[in-house]
């Protein structure tokens, strides 16, 4: 036992003298990733851990694929309440509220202070930082951010008559066109739609709120205690898409978001509303001739921005929370967002990446990409609450009770009002 | 021949068994019963103690109510349907016809595969316009069902998924009892004139009804247990109309993090499960037939 004890203490003083030295220390970071779209999103990933991992070999970064994106949230929840977290994780740019209220999550504006960290944080759109603040500090880092944007089957359109170039811009021309688009068979069942907007869930949701945003209103607001449900715009967005059902635009009642690059690639929709995540995908695997425009609009264009953000966790050492984010840096460099926006069609966040010769040549090889970009200005942020899972089920359910129930459209909203304002109500 | 164990000895063998069911079993249990009155915090509201305010929520919870209606169709619609095709499989690869090698492979195959592998499977059957359950429907002239679109057949489509996951084991079940029948019963039947059908209702199936119960209890507890099938493919939707209590209790605590009331849930599970344990084993064990 002596022995034992007489060869530790050189053991410890050398360590601490480790500590106290002013090298780069040693960190083993962990990162959780959810995957959200049909994209080669692992490999990528992989590709730009392992560049980080090979540029700073005194530190390690393992790579953890968690699941969909609540998965990878409730992943890294349970984590950090048993006391070990990932140091770092991209999780909804909307769970920052659920992420504030467990506390787990640490500001990435109070360790990034040096005047080029403040330019970094500076350097994103305006469109997807908004999502990242509260309280007057940034806490996240925009990664995988998307916008959903109309992707239409020129083919299609021409079999239609109508001209390739052009895409329906408000709610009306819509259903103007995508009558002519829905096809049938001699029994008389439909072989093709003429668009296809899920409604189902939180994809549902998601949309519903560039529906919404296109009548001049949003579902949330910047507190995270308010949510909009009972408003005249999200009455008129669930009449439209009852309308599109009614007029044979749109299959009658739910519709996925998993089926829908699927039903637009088998010709089963002329047209689809989804995420610009679903670009590459749809790229390589499209056998006619497609395009991409605005999404239609009530009064004017509008579409929810989404996607994840990068959080750096609070229950982590000094050297975890450097490496965190010289790892986020890195990440975010604008050479790294075009690479993993070309790789999936994610909108890279900032002007940088837009300016860098990749994807100048990718812009021009796949002018598609840039459509989402011009919507930006007209892009609101997703649905975000205190309690954001609980909240955001409530308008799940009034929408899915609408479409796929027949319930009434304005008491539906009404009830999911009232449950919102009992929840929310504490928050204020 | 019979060994006495020392007391001693007795008791530690009892401790391993014992302290996983404590671990996994009781302590959760009793855990889940005491969280039940203590209502949800977080890092910066802890939680206090609120008698049975959870309780009271869960009396006005319309969304638990439907959950549970639906719970109780899936229950009463799985469990005897599974049972009937279990029964059928049997008696069909216990008969004489050619093949019943393949025939029992290919009934067991459904049970092999994961559910979640399942679930994916009836995933592409069911989409509308591209499934195979669409293609076969338009192929005689019919429109195709958004199955799991639409709040009329999300359930019974469930339920399907179910039934062919778990009926290829309860099969394998019943073909072991059917084997242990002793043919001179049926021959002394046959001897008395009785035919076939006759011989199926009275000889068979009384003896049959042991394994009838143990199928049927593991069916029921399945049919609560089990949701994967519901995560992977309509996550309770639309609008509830597939959820079913598990899937709800996993919703309400891990969705949205509310883990007092969905600990109250679990006790309502557990009251339930235990009610229906009870009844099987000690109302239908009394009428069935052991040899």
């Amino acid at each position: 036992m002596k022995t034992r004890l007489k060869m530790a203490i050189p053991l410890v003083t050398g360590a601490a003298i480790a500590l106290t030295a002013p090298a780069v220390q040693a960190a083993d970071l962990e990162f959780y990733f959810p995957v959200g779209v049909n994209a080669p999103a692992v490999a990528t990933i992989e590709k730009l851990t392992n560049a980080w991992a090979a540029q700073n070999p005194q530190h390690t970064v393992k790579a953890v694929y968690a699941g969909n994106y609540e998965e990878t949230t409730t992943k890294a929840l349970t984590a950090a309440q048993a006391g070990d977290p990932p140091q770092v994780a991209v999780l909804l740019a909307i769970d920052i509220f659920t992420l504030i209220e467990e506390d787990v999550i640490l500001p990435i504006s109070d360790i990034a202070t040096s005047p080029e960290e403040k330019a970094w944080i500076g350097s994103f759109y305006d469109g997807f930082m908004v999502d990242t603040q509260f309280g007057g500090k940034t806490y996240s880092i925009p990664f995988q951010r998307s916008t959903p944007v109309f992707y239409y089957n020129k083919d299609a359109w021409r079999a239609a008559g109508l001209d390739p170039e052009v895409t329906p811009a408000t709610w009306d021309e819509m259903v103007e066109m995508g009558k002519k688009l829905t096809v049938k068979d001699d029994n008389g069942n439909v072989t093709q739609w003429g668009t296809r907007i899920p409604n189902l869930g939180l994809a549902g949701a998601w949309l519903f709120g560039g529906l919404v945003k296109s009548k001049g209103d949003g579902l949330s607001t910047d507190t995270g205690t308010e949510a909009r449900f009972d408003t005249e715009a999200a009455k008129a967005s669930l009449d439209f898409m009852l309308r599109l059902a009614k007029e044979e635009v749109m299959a009658p009642g739910g519709i996925t978001w998993g089926d829908t690059p699927k039903a637009f690639l088998e010709g089963q929709a002329a047209s689809i509303w989804t995420s610009t995540g679903n670009l590459a995908f749809i790229n390589e695997n499209a056998e006619f001739d497609w395009g991409v425009g605005f999404l239609p609009g009530g009064d004017g264009p509008g579409a929810p921005v989404g996607g994840g953000n990068f959080y750096i966790f609070k229950d982590t050492t000094e050297e975890e929370r450097a490496a965190a984010l010289d790892f986020v840096k890195f990440m975010s460099t604008p050479e790294n967002q075009a690479v993993w926006s070309m790789a999936t069609g994610y909108v890279a966040p900032s002007a940088a990446a837009w300016e860098t010769p990749e994807m100048q040549a990718y812009a021009k090889r796949l002018p598609q990409a840039l459509v989402a970009l011009d919507q930006m200005p007209h892009a609101y942020r997703e649905f975000a609450t205190f309690q954001r899972a609980r909240v955001t089920q409530f308008l799940v359910d009034a929408i899915e009770g609408v479409i796929t129930g027949g319930a009434d459209p304005a008491a539906a909203l009404a009830e999911a009002q009232d449950k919102a304002d009992d929840v929310l109500g504490e928050y204020r | 021949m019979n060994m006495r164990l020392s007391y001693g000895m007795g008791f530690i063998l009892l401790v391993l068994p014992c302290s996983l069911l404590v671990a996994f079993t009781h302590y959760p249990a009793l855990k889940a019963l005491l969280n039940s009155f203590w209502n949800n915090g977080s890092s910066i509201r802890p939680s206090r103690f609120v008698g049975v305010k959870n309780y009271q929520t869960l009396l006005e919870d319309d969304k638990l109510m439907q959950v549970l209606i639906n719970s109780f169709i899936y229950a009463i619609g799985t469990v005897p349907l599974a049972i009937a095709l279990a029964i059928g499989m049997a008696l069909l690869v216990n008969s004489k016809l050619p093949a019943t090698g393949l025939m029992r492979l290919s009934f067991f195959l459904p049970t092999m595969l994961p559910m979640v592998a399942v679930a994916n499977i009836w995933l592409f059957f069911y989409a509308p316009g591209i499934g195979l359950a669409s293609q076969l429907l338009n192929a005689v002239g019919l429109p195709s069902i958004n199955f799991l679109g639409s709040t009329n057949t999300s359930l019974a489509s469930m339920m399907v998924v179910a039934v062919w996951k778990e009926a290829g084991l309860f099969m394998i079940f019943y073909l072991a009892a059917l084997q242990s029948i002793p043919t001179n019963l049926k021959d002394a039947a046959r001897l008395e004139g009785a035919g076939s059908v006759r011989i199926f209702f009275d000889v068979v199936l009384p003896l049959l009804r042991p394994t009838t119960i143990f199928v049927a209890v593991n069916a029921l507890i399945n049919a609560f247990r089990l949701v994967d099938h519901i995560v992977v493919m309509t996550r309770g939707g639309p609008n509830n109309s597939s959820s079913l209590l598990l899937y709800y209790i996993y919703e309400v605590t891990f969705g949205f993090r509310d883990f007092a009331y969905g600990a109250t849930l679990t006790v309502l599970m557990v009251v339930i499960l235990g009610i229906l344990a009870a009844f099987q084993f000690w109302v239908l064990d009394r009428k069935a037939h052991y040899q």
